[in-house]
């Protein structure tokens, strides 16, 4: 516990380090002093065509004189790099924005004091004029004892995805750590692990002697992913009846369901078809396809944003007794190789924009040619997807994966002469689906209810892109 | 010859005078500005002796069928008019240049033809460096693509990397070999000692040694990398240049020690075949040497982005070769207080910590010169002096062992300047114009003052100094190539228009510096050099770019009150087309 909330405390001092120096209860003694006697720097505007700076270096750090007409900071614009100057003298009390980080044209990026006594002044402006999330920090530095925060964790994380490996705090047992002491990590790696907000402390060492080596802290900043994730289901599952992540027996009749199921086949499916028309996705599709799009992606992400709303259908049955309801979406779609077929699995479908997912997928798939798949990206589907559609085939139905609660087979959109709503017969492209599922814990209207659910989205997609 | 060379000392103190205050027009410069003249006023300065100016005239054409000067020309009974020791690229360019003028030269070399720079050194190194900019490219995939291109996973072959390296220098070498052997000079293998005056010995282990006079000798014998005390090389895990030049293995995590160009090179090669790299600098800053903005812009786009994290204010007291399965050892201390800070372990250890020279063996003693840190002490005019600061007779050192600029065409320059004195013309090389380039990807390149230093010596002399700057970003050719890091900039007095120095990071640098570093030599000032014409779109544009912004005033401007006419407001209005923000303070000033 107290470790943990050494680690809390510490995630909220480290964006704020300007607030820390001279923090004990300086502000509030300050609060009505005149505002002039702390100046802004602003990110000038360096060409016509600059809306954002990026401060390259500080020059002056905090604490510093400042003469006026002195350069103070390096900012890179879309043409150079230049030095801007101060137009005062004074102290630099607080820097805003940090090296490497970009701000917008006219929006302070650090704050100059008139005197020695306008420091904390400026640094509780500092504080103040940064995201709303500063504010507390203020707080949090004028009480550190304040209650830690509940910790939610552990109450989700044991029943949580599989896929969670726990963050244990292991000390890297390089020789060279001086027993722990330090943290031997290459420059690589201490580079990545800054940049994923990963402690090299925790990370355990897989490359000689122990020494952490890049793949260590990219590893652990997926797990450290991984374990947040539950933190975000549960949230989630507050808006829906039902508990995400979390394990819910049956009733008794359910069990009985589920006897039944068990005894008539082993793994008992169903399966659920739906025809839709794929005019608007057709065309969404040819306006991003340049974009790096692909039906696959477009497919995945319509499944997924169904499947936020049916919770029940992305869940399955591991034992017979209960309903796992998975924390994340994680489709995985079926690709046919030579003399197989896998199923790499676009992990989070729901949360990823398309592009991104357009993207993953390639990687997925290039990486599935290479067989270079790593085991967690290919087993940790909750969903599948089946598209033979790509192929012509107009419907099919698909044999559901074990350990998962449904899959769904797509066909081919082709074009359907139909009835339409005003009594005209129109050409329409129409694409059916075939869900099979495990019946032990989708139910027929749980398939329906979702399968409406992706039609009005694929019917209507302008979602999918955001 | 003894008695006329003492008759023309003892004349010497006037006539140098004389030759010295009187207009150095009956001289020749190469890069050399009066003030440097004027400063070797001090100097004695050995006159030519007539029969020499004669005899150097008569092999003019002897030199245009490019053969060796013959025997009988040689004149005082001397084997040789020249010997060289050392047939690196110092040697070398001495060599060439002697035979141009009619001089029968005879070069000794002890270990094998070009030296360090063709062996061991730049050249091997640029063959290694151009795989790694190709595979800084390939593996560029954000730059590939915006380019339009397609690559799929790049690789590279260790072993014909390390084969085109040495298939370079060895073909360098041949190249260097044969030159000498077409025009004639005589190869003499074996180390050299010089025994007496005017008398040298050379011969190789285990072979009877032979003498030889000439009545020139020049020393050019460079150097070999240094190793500071406490660190073991072994020539696997911790090694020097030499070692990975030969690129035996790439190491997983390399620390370099050192963060000069040697280091910087390295790093290059190193993280574009995949290594991690740890700098081990002592001083408190990376790259020290360069000029403080392009050192830090080079960090930004050499250091920082790739695989490379750094100690500075660091010394690395002991370095252990791995050995049992333990991996190297580098015990660090702190720089100033000598306290141990840590101990790191890498899987190698490349130490870059600069050059000594390489003078042991010579026999200066025998000719009373003693070697300060092992350089070989000389005047402006390479002469030798001997340990009473007094200069030596006949013997002239340059390249890496005189310790002056330890550049490969510095070596040469100064070799060449030691030519022309012997055939009769006077010359100073001005250092100030010998440019410097460092490989990385992109390039830095640099000739003259940095900023620091040109502002030192404007507030000694009395001189506002300007500065000029553009962006690589701003130059066509560079955007076309998708490579727009890079700032070059150029310092100048605005009153007078000379150029003191130039510096340049961005692509192809080295190239883009002659230019600059030609205009210095020949005393080309800023006011003429910008109505030069450059092709457009090339690279040579932001070259171009700096001339055109300068902005040379009228001197009765620049002595103006300091209120009203500042340095800074000077720097404004020589900048004004790359002007900075700080225009805006300028305006504001004024109210």
């Amino acid at each position: 516990m107290a470790n943990l909330l050494h680690l809390n405390l510490r995630s909220v001092f480290v964006p704020s380090l300007s607030s820390r120096r001279h923090s004990s209860a300086a502000p509030r003694r300050h609060q009505f002093r005149v505002e002039a006697k702390v100046r802004e720097i602003f990110m000038p505007a360096l060409s016509s065509t600059m809306t954002e700076g990026k401060v390259v270096s500080w020059l002056k750090s905090e604490g510093d004189q400042v003469a006026k007409g002195e350069s103070v900071v390096v900012v890179e614009s879309d043409k150079a790099d230049m030095e801007v100057e101060s137009f005062h003298d004074g102290i630099m009390a607080a820097i805003v924005v940090l090296e490497g980080d970009s701000a917008s044209v006219g929006s302070p990026i650090a704050l100059l004091a008139e005197s020695e006594s306008d420091i904390a002044l400026a640094k509780a402006q500092a504080s103040g004029s940064g995201s709303s999330g500063s504010d507390q920090k203020t707080e949090a530095v004028a009480a550190p004892v304040a209650e830690p925060e509940p910790v939610l964790a552990p109450s989700v994380a044991p029943v949580s995805a599989p896929v969670s490996s726990p963050v244990v705090k292991v000390a890297s047992t390089h020789p060279a750590s001086e027993g722990g002491k330090r943290v031997v990590a290459t420059p690589y790696a201490k580079k990545l692990a800054k940049d994923l907000n990963v402690d090299l402390g925790t990370v355990v060492g897989s490359g000689p002697m122990g020494r952490i080596v890049a793949k260590d802290v990219e590893l652990a900043a997926s797990s450290a992913a991984v374990s947040e994730k539950p933190k975000v289901a549960a949230a989630a599952a507050a808006a829906s009846t039902v508990q995400l992540g979390s394990v819910v027996p049956f009733t008794t009749m359910q069990g009985a369901v589920s006897k039944n199921m068990l005894e008539s086949l082993s793994v008992p499916t169903f399966r659920v078809g739906y025809t839709m028309t794929t005019d608007a996705l057709d065309a969404l599709y040819k306006k991003i396809k340049s974009k790096g799009v692909t039906m696959t992606a477009l497919l995945a992400k319509a499944t997924a944003m169904a499947l936020t709303q049916h919770p029940v259908v992305n869940s399955s049955c591991r034992d017979g007794k209960s309903f796992t309801y998975n924390s994340s979406i994680n489709i995985a779609v079926a690709v046919a190789m030579d003399g197989g077929l896998i199923t790499p699995v676009l992990q989070d479908a729901d949360k990823l924009d398309i592009y991104t997912l357009s993207r993953k997928w390639k990687e997925l798939v290039d990486k599935a040619r290479a067989k270079q798949l790593q085991p967690q990206e290919y087993t940790t589907g909750t969903f599948t997807l089946s598209n033979l559609g790509m192929f012509g085939v107009d419907r099919f139905d698909a044999i559901l994966p074990p350990g998962t609660g449904a899959i769904m087979a797509v066909g081919a959109s082709r074009p359907t002469v139909v009835g339409t709503k005003d009594g005209r017969i129109g050409m329409k492209n129409q694409m059916q689906v075939n869900v099979t599922a495990d019946h032990r814990v989708i139910y027929g209207a749980d398939l329906a209810a979702f399968l409406q659910t992706f039609a009005q989205i694929i019917e209507d997609p302008k979602d999918l892109t955001f | 010859m003894q008695s006329s060379l003492s008759l023309s000392l003892s004349l010497s103190t006037p006539l140098s005078t004389k030759a010295n205050s009187s207009t150095p027009r009956s001289i020749r410069f190469c890069g050399l500005r009066r003030e440097a003249l004027v400063s070797n006023l001090t100097h004695r300065h050995r006159p030519v002796p007539p029969q020499r100016i004669q005899r150097s005239r008569v092999p003019v054409s002897c030199a245009s069928t490019s053969s060796n000067g013959s025997s009988a020309s040689v004149k005082g009974g001397f084997d040789y008019d020249l010997i060289i020791i050392g047939a690196g690229v110092g040697g070398h360019g001495a060599a060439l240049h002697a035979v141009e003028k009619g001089l029968k030269t005879a070069i000794i070399e002890g270990d094998v033809v070009g030296g360090t720079c063709v062996n061991r050194g730049c050249v091997p190194s640029k063959a290694l460096l151009a795989v790694s900019g190709r595979m800084r490219e390939l593996h560029d995939e954000h730059h590939m693509k915006s380019l339009g291109l397609q690559v799929s996973s790049p690789g590279y072959d260790r072993q014909a990397v390390a084969d085109h390296a040495n298939n370079l220098a060895s073909k360098i070498r041949s190249n260097l070999t044969n030159s000498m052997k077409a025009l004639g000079v005589d190869i003499l293998t074996g180390v050299g000692t010089i025994v007496g005056p005017q008398k040298v010995r050379y011969g190789k282990t285990g072979f009877p040694e032979k003498e030889v006079t000439a009545r020139d000798i020049i020393i050019a014998t460079g150097s070999t990398p240094f190793v500071p005390n406490g660190i073991e090389i072994d020539g696997k895990t911790v090694f020097t240049s030499d070692h990975a030049l030969k690129m035996e293995w790439v190491p997983d995590w390399l620390a370099i020690v050192g963060s000069g160009y040697i280091g910087l090179e390295f790093s290059d090669v190193y993280t574009a075949l995949g290594s991690e790299v740890t700098f081990i600098e002592a001083l408190d800053q990376l790259m020290p040497g360069f000029d403080p903005e392009i050192g830090k812009l080079a960090q930004r786009i050499l250091i920082n982005p790739r695989k490379i994290d750094y100690h500075t204010g660091v010394f690395a007291k002991k370095i252990t070769p791995a050995k049992d399965g333990k991996p190297v050892q580098i015990e660090l201390i702190d720089a100033k207080t000598k306290e141990p800070t840590e101990t790191i372990e890498v899987d190698a250890a490349l130490i870059a910590t600069g050059r000594a020279p390489f003078t042991k063996g010579l026999g200066l003693e025998n000719i009373n010169v003693a070697t300060q840190r092992g350089f070989v002490p000389v005047d402006e005019r390479m002469r030798v002096l001997d340990a009473n600061g007094e200069l030596v007779p006949h013997v002239y050192c340059i390249g890496d062992a005189n310790g002056k600029l330890m550049l490969a065409h510095a070596a040469s320059a100064q070799g060449i300047s030691v030519i022309e004195q012997l055939t009769g013309r006077d010359h100073v090389l001005n250092h100030l114009s010998i440019p410097a380039a460092c490989f990385t990807h992109p390039e830095i390149s640099m000739v003259g003052l940095t900023e620091p230093q040109a502002r030192e010596k404007g507030e000694k002399e009395g001189f506002e100094i300007s500065v000029v700057k553009t962006s690589f970003k701003a130059n066509t050719k560079a955007l076309a190539e998708n490579e727009g890091d890079g700032l070059a900039k150029m310092i100048y007095r605005p009153d007078t228009g000379e150029i003191l120095g130039v510096h340049i990071l961005g692509l192809h640098a080295a190239d883009l510096i002659h230019e600059a570093s030609n205009a210095i030599a020949l005393g080309t000032k800023v006011q003429d050099i910008k109505f030069a014409v450059h092709a457009h779109p090339t690279l040579s544009e932001v070259l171009d770019e700096l001339f055109k912004a300068a902005k040379v005033l009228p001197s009765e401007l620049l002595i103006r009150p300091k209120k009203l006419v500042s340095r800074k407001f000077l720097r404004e209005i020589c900048c004004l087309t790359y002007c900075k923000l700080s225009s805006l303070p300028i305006f504001e000033a004024g109210n």
